[in-house]
């Protein structure tokens, strides 16, 4: 029996402890290093204690299964093998899909033992045969930028009017920012940072409501809390680690683009 | 997407109708065709033996130039029906339109032009015919002097007008069918999809995980879940809209739900009910509350990493029953939108107009004290207390 490390996030309390048991009845060789109890929990302890699986809840207080892979997946650090996850869910169609056509480990609430059995086989022989770590984190990272974005399957199908001008308001002035004078847009907290050349704004608005109605096309997503007009970007140097900082035209700072989207940043 | 366009003051095409006038006038005519056959059989019978009774002469040559007319009119109408049709695809083709069946089906657009041409042609064409079988010659129609000509005129514009009018009739009475049983069957989807919404997948599986854990480990606890599940269940399943139950039911069924909530959010969730005796029978509106709480748990406490706490309070504010749901989970968004634009709530909205026109109102906010989260008001006019026999 191989030994091995897991992490377990699952909000509900019962869950928890019933997948907890069915672990220790099915592969008792797995230690379970930390139960949670929300996405943001379960990003922070699986980059502290990092295991070797990861068993994620996709609805969880905080951030979502899929939001706090993909913050591991920003922050894993190099040189350590990217753990092996599994989503878990009660009923989501359009998650479902997205995991069959990545090949993603994915197991349905009420969770059956024989489909658990099945699942913790599959995951102890991948263990056993890891690939040369840089495949391994490769294909991770191509998995999961396809969960992430899916093309059609998760998206909505409602049509979002296209932003013009931000509005940003402060005190009792709104100021209008046209879109194409920002830069890039950056999550801060509550609030995200809407930066020109000249200066900043903050505006409630999060990312995640704020992608939808930006042109893909000029708006590159390049890591979880930054939105950058392509257009401003003037080099992309990758350093060893697999990052890639961004020079931009008209500011003196640099981004950092996080190893998920790194593979926009390449030659024609 | 709708490729369809619709002209305005002309019905929506029918779902499941050809888009094309072409095709349009071609389905109706098809689906006609035999109806129409035999009345034209019949009507022309008619008049055959009518020319006879009128005229004298012999039958058979009667009702061959019957039928050959009424033949050519039907034809060339039908025809001409056609052939607009076609004109009219083409040359929305040539402006860019996208293809439009409106007016061919059973408006004046489609059917008259061809009528007129029927009319006016179909004799002609049909006395030619008919010379050409029998070896007659018969005087031209366009000689208007000649007694016979003008009665064959006159039979034929009489004849065309009563088959337009019938024809006209019958098309208008099948449409109609059309649309009563499109009607129909959009009523049973959306039921079914108010049914789904209302059975939330998500949370009947996670419950049910729950439950199963529950029956191991804490088996009298698992049976009292299981009640609470099929009291949510049956509560859900047989809403009726227009009926109503008295205020502690309605309570005990927002408690059913959060009991089974409560199991699954452990700690995570804490529920309080206020309702004050004197208020427990008042007849309301089943399952109004329902969207309301369950808001509060999806967008109010799901959220929030510590949970919180939800609270039920009925009030009477003189003549108005003031019902309360608050939550202290993570608030209402920026732009208030998210639990606006959800389905329960516009369907409690929908309800009150429906049920109370605009004395009753739902009013959705930021709860103002330190706990913060959000409060949804709900007020309805007083009703006099449900005779709780038998």
């Amino acid at each position: 029996m191989t030994t091995a490390t897991c992490l377990i996030a699952e909000d509900e309390p019962l869950l928890a402890a019933s997948l907890q048991a069915d672990l220790a009845a099915l592969w008792p060789a797995l230690r379970v290093l930390a139960t949670v109890g929300d996405g943001y929990s379960a990003a922070a302890q699986a980059l502290a204690l990092r295991p070797e699986v990861c068993f994620l809840d996709i609805r969880m207080p905080g951030q979502s299964g899929l939001e706090a892979a993909q913050a591991l997946a920003e922050d894993w650090p190099e040189g350590v093998p990217f753990p092996l996850l599994v989503f878990i869910t009660a009923y989501d169609r359009y998650a479902l899909q997205a995991f069959e056509a990545q090949a993603v480990d994915y197991l349905v609430k009420p969770v059956d033992r024989a489909r658990l059995s099945a699942c913790l086989g599959r995951l102890q022989v991948r263990l056993a045969d890891r690939a040369p770590k840089a495949d391994a984190m490769q294909q991770a990272m191509q998995q999961l930028r396809a969960l992430l974005n899916p093309a059609g399957v998760m998206a909505g199908t409602t049509a979002v009017p296209r932003l013009e001008v931000i509005q940003a308001q402060v005190g009792a002035v709104v100021h209008l920012v046209p879109v194409t004078d920002v830069l890039y847009f950056e999550a801060a907290d509550k609030y995200v940072r809407v930066v020109t050349a000249e200066r900043e704004h903050l505006i409630r608005l999060s990312l995640k409501e704020l992608l939808p109605q930006l042109d893909p096309q000029v708006f590159w997503q390049v890591h979880r809390g930054t939105l950058v007009q392509a257009r401003a970007i003037s080099t992309a140097r990758r350093d060893e680690s697999g990052k890639v900082y961004l020079s931009l035209r008209g500011r003196a700072e640099t981004l950092v683009a996080s190893r998920l989207y790194a593979h926009l940043f390449k030659g024609m | 997407m709708n490729t369809r366009a619709t002209q305005p003051g002309q019905p929506e095409p029918l779902s499941g109708e050809p888009a094309t006038a072409l095709a349009t006038v071609w389905l109706r005519l098809r689906q006609h065709a035999l109806r129409k056959l035999g009345y034209m059989v019949v009507l022309c019978a008619a008049i055959g033996l009518l020319l006879v009774a009128i005229d004298g002469g012999r039958l058979s040559i009667k009702m061959v130039y019957s039928f050959t007319i009424g033949l050519c009119c039907i034809s060339i109408t039908d025809g001409g029906r056609l052939a607009l049709a076609w004109l009219s695809d083409r040359r929305r083709q040539a402006r860019g339109l996208a293809a439009s069946a409106a007016g061919f089906a059973t408006g004046w657009r489609g059917v008259m032009p061809g009528v007129l041409l029927g009319m006016t042609l179909g004799p002609l064409a049909g006395t030619a015919l008919a010379d050409w079988l029998t070896g007659n010659r018969s005087p031209s129609l366009l000689q208007f002097d000649s007694g016979a000509t003008r009665f064959t005129l006159a039979i034929s514009v009489i004849a065309t007008l009563a088959s337009m009018f019938v024809l006209s009739t019958m098309e208008r009475l099948a449409s109609a069918r059309a649309l009563a049983e499109a009607a129909q069957r959009q009523a049973a989807e959306h039921q079914l999809r108010l049914l789904q919404s209302q059975l939330e997948p998500h949370m009947l599986f996670n419950t049910l995980a729950n439950l199963r854990v529950l029956i191991t480990l804490d088996p009298p606890r698992a049976q009292a879940m299981l009640d609470r599940l099929i009291a949510f269940l049956r509560a859900t399943l047989q809403a009726s809209r227009s009926e109503r139950h008295a205020l502690h039911v309605e309570f005990e069924r927002l408690a059913d739900y959060l009991a089974l909530m409560a199991v699954r959010m452990g700690p995570r969730l804490a529920v309080e009910f206020d309702l004050p005796d004197a208020l427990r029978a008042l007849p309301v509106p089943p399952l109004l509350l329902q969207s309301l709480v369950e808001n509060c748990i999806h967008h109010g406490l799901e959220p929030k990493v510590e949970g919180g706490r939800v609270e039920v309070r009925a009030r009477a504010d003189g003549d108005m029953l003031r019902l309360t749901v608050r939550d202290t989970g993570v608030g209402l968004p920026a732009g208030g939108a998210v639990r606006e634009g959800s389905f329960g709530i516009h369907q409690v909205r929908e309800r009150l107009t429906t049920l109370y026109g605009d004395r009753a109102s739902l009013q959705i906010e930021p709860a103002t004290d330190t706990e913060g989260g959000t409060l949804a008001t709900l007020r309805l006019p007083i009703p006099p207390p449900l005779n709780t026999g038998p």
